[in-house]
Protein backbone atom coordinates (compact mmCIF):
# COMPACT_ATOMS: atom_id res chain seq x y z
CA UNK A 1 0.00 0.00 0.00
CA UNK A 2 1.04 3.17 -0.70
CA UNK A 3 0.95 6.51 1.87
CA UNK A 4 2.60 9.59 2.67
CA UNK A 5 5.26 10.22 5.47
CA UNK A 6 6.06 13.84 5.51
CA UNK A 7 5.14 14.49 1.90
CA UNK A 8 6.90 11.78 0.19
CA UNK A 9 5.51 8.52 -0.89
CA UNK A 10 6.58 5.52 0.57
CA UNK A 11 5.33 1.61 -0.37
CA UNK A 12 4.37 -0.52 3.20
CA UNK A 13 2.90 -4.08 3.11
CA UNK A 14 -0.27 -4.21 4.19
CA UNK A 15 -1.70 -3.93 7.16
CA UNK A 16 0.70 -1.17 8.01
CA UNK A 17 0.28 0.61 11.68
CA UNK A 18 1.95 3.90 12.14
CA UNK A 19 4.59 2.23 14.12
CA UNK A 20 5.56 0.60 11.00
CA UNK A 21 5.16 3.92 9.20
CA UNK A 22 8.09 5.32 11.91
CA UNK A 23 10.62 2.15 10.85
CA UNK A 24 9.85 3.30 7.57
CA UNK A 25 11.86 6.75 7.89
CA UNK A 26 13.84 4.88 10.61
CA UNK A 27 12.94 7.87 13.21
CA UNK A 28 13.97 8.13 16.69
CA UNK A 29 12.03 6.36 19.56
CA UNK A 30 12.34 9.61 21.33
CA UNK A 31 11.20 13.46 20.70
CA UNK A 32 8.43 12.62 18.05
CA UNK A 33 4.60 12.88 17.35
CA UNK A 34 2.75 11.65 14.81
CA UNK A 35 -0.09 13.25 12.69
CA UNK A 36 -2.37 10.79 10.55
CA UNK A 37 -4.98 12.89 7.87
CA UNK A 38 -4.28 15.86 10.53
CA UNK A 39 -4.63 14.04 13.70
CA UNK A 40 -2.69 13.42 16.54
CA UNK A 41 -1.86 10.07 17.23
CA UNK A 42 -1.01 9.66 20.93
CA UNK A 43 2.14 7.00 21.02
CA UNK A 44 0.63 4.40 22.94
CA UNK A 45 -1.88 4.00 20.15
CA UNK A 46 1.21 3.89 17.38
CA UNK A 47 1.31 0.10 17.07
CA UNK A 48 -2.29 -0.46 17.14
CA UNK A 49 -3.55 2.48 14.58
CA UNK A 50 -3.38 1.35 11.02
CA UNK A 51 -2.87 3.07 8.38
CA UNK A 52 -5.22 3.29 4.87
CA UNK A 53 -4.16 3.64 1.56
CA UNK A 54 -2.94 7.46 0.72
CA UNK A 55 -2.86 8.01 4.99
CA UNK A 56 -0.84 11.60 5.07
CA UNK A 57 1.54 11.19 7.94
CA UNK A 58 3.30 13.80 9.24
CA UNK A 59 6.69 13.13 11.63
CA UNK A 60 7.63 15.66 13.57
CA UNK A 61 10.23 16.51 16.20
CA UNK A 62 12.01 19.43 18.18
CA UNK A 63 14.93 21.50 16.21
CA UNK A 64 16.19 24.83 16.89
CA UNK A 65 13.81 27.85 16.72
CA UNK A 66 11.82 30.24 18.94
CA UNK B 1 3.57 48.32 45.56
CA UNK B 2 5.65 49.43 49.34
CA UNK B 3 4.12 46.37 50.53
CA UNK B 4 5.26 43.81 47.85
CA UNK B 5 8.82 44.99 48.20
CA UNK B 6 9.62 43.99 51.38
CA UNK B 7 8.52 40.82 51.01
CA UNK B 8 11.21 40.14 48.10
CA UNK B 9 14.59 38.35 49.15
CA UNK B 10 17.70 40.51 47.82
CA UNK B 11 18.89 38.82 44.96
CA UNK B 12 16.95 35.60 43.25
CA UNK B 13 13.90 34.86 43.37
CA UNK B 14 12.28 32.42 41.56
CA UNK B 15 9.93 33.02 37.97
CA UNK B 16 6.93 31.62 38.79
CA UNK B 17 4.53 30.16 35.85
CA UNK B 18 1.91 27.93 35.45
CA UNK B 19 2.63 26.26 38.81
CA UNK B 20 6.17 25.55 37.71
CA UNK B 21 9.40 27.18 39.42
CA UNK B 22 12.20 28.57 37.66
CA UNK B 23 15.67 29.60 38.75
CA UNK B 24 16.15 32.24 35.87
CA UNK B 25 13.90 35.05 35.02
CA UNK B 26 15.83 34.45 31.58
CA UNK B 27 14.19 32.40 28.52
CA UNK B 28 16.10 31.59 25.78
CA UNK B 29 15.07 30.82 22.06
CA UNK B 30 17.59 28.20 20.17
CA UNK B 31 16.61 29.55 16.63
CA UNK B 32 19.75 31.42 14.60
CA UNK B 33 22.85 29.53 16.77
CA UNK B 34 25.40 28.52 14.20
CA UNK B 35 25.81 25.29 15.56
CA UNK B 36 25.03 23.23 18.78
CA UNK B 37 27.92 23.81 20.54
CA UNK B 38 27.91 27.73 19.96
CA UNK B 39 24.08 27.42 21.21
CA UNK B 40 25.30 24.81 24.49
CA UNK B 41 28.07 27.67 25.67
CA UNK B 42 25.70 30.76 25.51
CA UNK B 43 22.88 28.79 27.05
CA UNK B 44 25.70 28.15 30.04
CA UNK B 45 26.55 31.71 30.24
CA UNK B 46 22.90 33.11 29.91
CA UNK B 47 22.31 30.38 33.26
CA UNK B 48 18.65 30.08 31.42
CA UNK B 49 15.93 27.26 32.52
CA UNK B 50 13.71 26.98 29.91
CA UNK B 51 14.34 27.15 26.51
CA UNK B 52 11.81 27.09 23.26
CA UNK B 53 12.32 24.32 20.30
CA UNK B 54 10.31 24.54 17.15
CA UNK B 55 8.56 21.63 15.66
CA UNK B 56 9.54 20.33 12.16
CA UNK B 57 9.23 17.37 9.99
CA UNK B 58 11.82 15.03 10.94
CA UNK B 59 14.41 14.78 8.23
CA UNK B 60 18.01 12.52 7.58
CA UNK B 61 19.25 15.84 8.85
CA UNK B 62 17.34 16.88 11.84
CA UNK B 63 18.68 14.42 14.31
CA UNK B 64 17.49 15.29 18.00
CA UNK B 65 20.44 17.26 18.99
CA UNK B 66 18.66 20.03 20.26
CA UNK B 67 16.82 18.15 22.63
CA UNK B 68 19.73 16.11 23.56
CA UNK B 69 21.41 19.34 24.37
CA UNK B 70 18.76 21.04 26.66
CA UNK B 71 18.25 17.65 28.39
CA UNK B 72 21.86 17.30 29.33
CA UNK B 73 22.22 20.80 30.47
CA UNK B 74 18.79 20.41 32.99
CA UNK B 75 16.73 22.82 31.21
CA UNK B 76 13.07 22.50 30.56
CA UNK B 77 11.74 22.60 26.93
CA UNK B 78 9.16 24.92 26.13
CA UNK B 79 8.10 23.61 22.56
CA UNK B 80 6.52 26.72 20.19
CA UNK B 81 4.28 27.12 17.20
CA UNK B 82 6.62 28.81 15.23
CA UNK B 83 5.46 29.40 11.51
CA UNK B 84 1.72 28.50 12.37
CA UNK B 85 -0.29 31.11 10.75
CA UNK B 86 -3.73 30.19 11.71
CA UNK B 87 -5.06 28.94 15.20
CA UNK B 88 -5.77 25.49 13.68
CA UNK B 89 -2.43 24.89 12.66
CA UNK B 90 -1.05 26.09 15.91
CA UNK B 91 -3.69 23.73 18.01
CA UNK B 92 -2.38 21.14 15.70
CA UNK B 93 1.59 21.52 16.58
CA UNK B 94 0.90 22.83 19.87
CA UNK B 95 -0.78 18.95 20.42
CA UNK B 96 2.45 17.39 18.41
CA UNK B 97 5.07 19.07 20.54
CA UNK B 98 3.02 17.88 23.94
CA UNK B 99 3.04 14.56 22.29
CA UNK B 100 6.71 14.32 21.10
CA UNK B 101 8.09 16.46 24.51
CA UNK B 102 5.84 15.34 27.11
CA UNK B 103 5.13 18.56 28.30
CA UNK B 104 2.30 20.63 28.67
CA UNK B 105 3.66 24.03 28.62
CA UNK B 106 3.18 26.01 24.49
CA UNK B 107 4.87 29.27 23.75
CA UNK B 108 2.30 29.63 21.27
CA UNK B 109 2.91 31.94 18.18
CA UNK B 110 0.44 32.48 15.41
CA UNK B 111 1.55 35.20 13.39
CA UNK B 112 0.32 37.29 10.41
CA UNK B 113 2.66 37.33 7.47
CA UNK B 114 6.44 37.04 6.50
CA UNK B 115 7.20 40.66 6.93
CA UNK B 116 6.19 41.65 10.02
CA UNK B 117 6.00 38.32 12.01
CA UNK B 118 3.17 40.55 13.73
CA UNK B 119 0.99 38.09 15.86
CA UNK B 120 -2.39 37.80 14.01
CA UNK B 121 -4.53 38.76 17.49
CA UNK B 122 -7.61 36.52 16.51
CA UNK B 123 -5.98 33.50 15.13
CA UNK B 124 -3.71 33.77 18.56
CA UNK B 125 -6.88 34.60 21.10
CA UNK B 126 -9.02 31.60 19.23
CA UNK B 127 -5.57 29.11 19.12
CA UNK B 128 -5.18 30.35 23.33
CA UNK B 129 -8.55 28.98 23.93
CA UNK B 130 -8.37 25.99 22.53
CA UNK B 131 -5.30 25.31 24.18
CA UNK B 132 -6.41 26.00 27.35
CA UNK B 133 -9.41 23.86 27.50
CA UNK B 134 -7.38 21.36 26.22
CA UNK B 135 -5.16 21.60 29.32
CA UNK B 136 -2.19 23.17 27.83
CA UNK B 137 -0.05 26.24 29.81
CA UNK B 138 -0.16 28.61 27.40
CA UNK B 139 2.55 31.36 27.36
CA UNK B 140 1.61 33.21 24.53
CA UNK B 141 3.10 35.52 22.13
CA UNK B 142 1.50 38.37 21.85
CA UNK B 143 1.18 42.15 20.67
CA UNK B 144 2.11 45.04 23.23
CA UNK B 145 -1.73 45.75 23.47
CA UNK B 146 -3.16 45.88 26.92
CA UNK B 147 -6.15 45.26 25.74
CA UNK B 148 -5.29 41.75 23.80
CA UNK B 149 -3.01 41.04 26.85
CA UNK B 150 -5.94 41.40 29.21
CA UNK B 151 -8.33 38.97 26.80
CA UNK B 152 -5.27 36.36 26.45
CA UNK B 153 -5.56 36.21 30.78
CA UNK B 154 -9.45 36.11 30.78
CA UNK B 155 -8.82 33.02 28.64
CA UNK B 156 -6.82 31.31 30.90
CA UNK B 157 -3.27 31.81 29.89
CA UNK B 158 -0.66 31.23 32.41
CA UNK B 159 0.70 34.34 31.23
CA UNK B 160 1.60 37.01 28.46
CA UNK B 161 4.48 38.23 26.19
CA UNK B 162 4.49 40.96 24.79
CA UNK B 163 6.73 41.78 21.92
CA UNK B 164 9.27 44.98 22.51
CA UNK B 165 9.66 45.33 18.63
CA UNK B 166 8.94 42.39 15.83
CA UNK B 167 10.75 39.32 16.00
CA UNK B 168 14.98 39.06 15.55
CA UNK B 169 14.59 43.52 14.43
CA UNK B 170 16.67 44.33 17.84
CA UNK B 171 14.54 47.72 18.26
CA UNK B 172 14.11 47.12 21.48
CA UNK B 173 11.14 48.35 23.42
CA UNK B 174 8.87 50.49 21.02
CA UNK B 175 6.18 50.80 23.47
CA UNK B 176 7.76 51.02 26.69
CA UNK B 177 4.04 52.99 28.57
CA UNK B 178 2.01 49.74 26.61
CA UNK B 179 4.48 47.37 28.09
CA UNK B 180 4.04 49.24 31.63
CA UNK B 181 0.00 48.87 30.93
CA UNK B 182 0.35 45.30 30.44
CA UNK B 183 2.51 44.62 33.44
CA UNK B 184 0.30 47.28 35.79
CA UNK B 185 -2.91 45.83 34.93
CA UNK B 186 -1.66 41.98 34.77
CA UNK B 187 -2.60 38.82 37.48
CA UNK B 188 -0.57 36.66 34.91
CA UNK B 189 3.32 36.72 34.81
CA UNK B 190 4.35 39.47 32.01
CA UNK B 191 7.21 38.40 29.65
CA UNK B 192 8.98 40.58 26.96
CA UNK B 193 9.42 38.45 24.37
CA UNK B 194 10.82 39.50 20.91
CA UNK B 195 12.86 42.27 19.88
CA UNK B 196 15.69 42.81 22.53
CA UNK B 197 18.55 43.81 20.50
CA UNK B 198 21.31 45.01 23.81
CA UNK B 199 21.65 44.05 27.56
CA UNK B 200 20.04 48.07 28.14
CA UNK B 201 16.69 46.44 26.78
CA UNK B 202 16.69 43.85 28.46
CA UNK B 203 17.25 45.22 31.67
CA UNK B 204 14.86 47.77 30.96
CA UNK B 205 12.10 45.09 30.24
CA UNK B 206 12.18 44.26 33.77
CA UNK B 207 12.86 47.75 35.31
CA UNK B 208 8.95 47.93 33.44
CA UNK B 209 8.12 45.24 35.57
CA UNK B 210 8.30 42.28 33.55
CA UNK B 211 8.59 38.90 35.08
CA UNK B 212 10.75 37.55 32.87
CA UNK B 213 13.13 38.25 29.08
CA UNK B 214 12.61 35.74 26.51
CA UNK B 215 15.17 36.46 23.56
CA UNK B 216 16.86 34.13 20.97
CA UNK B 217 18.51 36.56 18.07
CA UNK B 218 19.83 38.95 20.40
CA UNK B 219 22.60 36.10 21.87
CA UNK B 220 22.71 33.33 18.94
CA UNK B 221 23.41 35.98 16.01
CA UNK B 222 25.79 38.75 18.16
CA UNK B 223 29.43 38.21 17.41
CA UNK B 224 30.10 36.71 20.65
CA UNK B 225 26.80 34.60 21.95
CA UNK B 226 28.62 33.37 24.79
CA UNK B 227 29.62 36.59 25.81
CA UNK B 228 26.30 38.46 25.43
CA UNK B 229 24.09 35.56 26.71
CA UNK B 230 25.90 36.61 30.55
CA UNK B 231 25.39 40.37 29.34
CA UNK B 232 21.92 39.17 28.69
CA UNK B 233 21.62 36.99 32.24
CA UNK B 234 23.56 40.57 34.55
CA UNK B 235 20.75 42.85 32.78
CA UNK B 236 17.55 40.72 33.41
CA UNK B 237 19.34 40.60 37.35
CA UNK B 238 19.96 44.15 37.32
CA UNK B 239 16.69 45.15 35.74
CA UNK B 240 14.83 42.86 38.24
CA UNK B 241 16.28 43.77 41.58
CA UNK B 242 16.30 47.99 40.44
CA UNK B 243 12.50 47.44 39.63
CA UNK B 244 12.43 46.24 43.06
CA UNK B 245 14.69 47.75 45.12
CA UNK B 246 12.20 51.05 44.35
CA UNK B 247 13.83 53.66 42.16
CA UNK B 248 14.12 57.53 42.89
CA UNK B 249 11.78 59.53 41.75
CA UNK B 250 12.43 61.74 38.53
CA UNK B 251 13.18 65.57 39.60
CA UNK B 252 13.53 68.66 37.32
CA UNK B 253 15.87 69.81 39.09
CA UNK B 254 19.05 69.21 41.32
CA UNK B 255 19.01 67.53 44.38
CA UNK B 256 22.36 67.72 46.56
CA UNK B 257 23.19 64.86 47.73
CA UNK B 258 25.36 66.01 50.41
CA UNK B 259 24.20 68.48 53.35
CA UNK B 260 24.46 71.93 53.00
CA UNK B 261 27.28 73.82 54.38
CA UNK B 262 26.62 75.59 57.04
CA UNK B 263 26.55 79.27 57.08
CA UNK B 264 26.03 81.66 59.68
Amino acid sequence: MKIRINGSVHELPHPATVADALDAIDAPARGVAVALDGEVVRRADWKSTELHEGAAVEVLTAVQGG
Amino acid sequence: MGEQLAERPIGGDPFLVGGRKFASRLITGTGGAANLEILERALVASGTSLTTVAMRRIDATTGTGVLDLLRRLGIEILPNTAGCRTAAEAVLTARLGREALETDLVKLEVVADERTLLPDPIELLDAAEQLVDAGFTVLPYTNDDPVLARKLEVVGCAAVMPLGSPIGTGLGIRNPHNIAMIVEQAGVPVVLDAGIGTASEAAQAMELGCDAVLLATAVTRAADPERMAHAMKLAVEAGHAARHAGRIPRRYWAQASSPAVESD
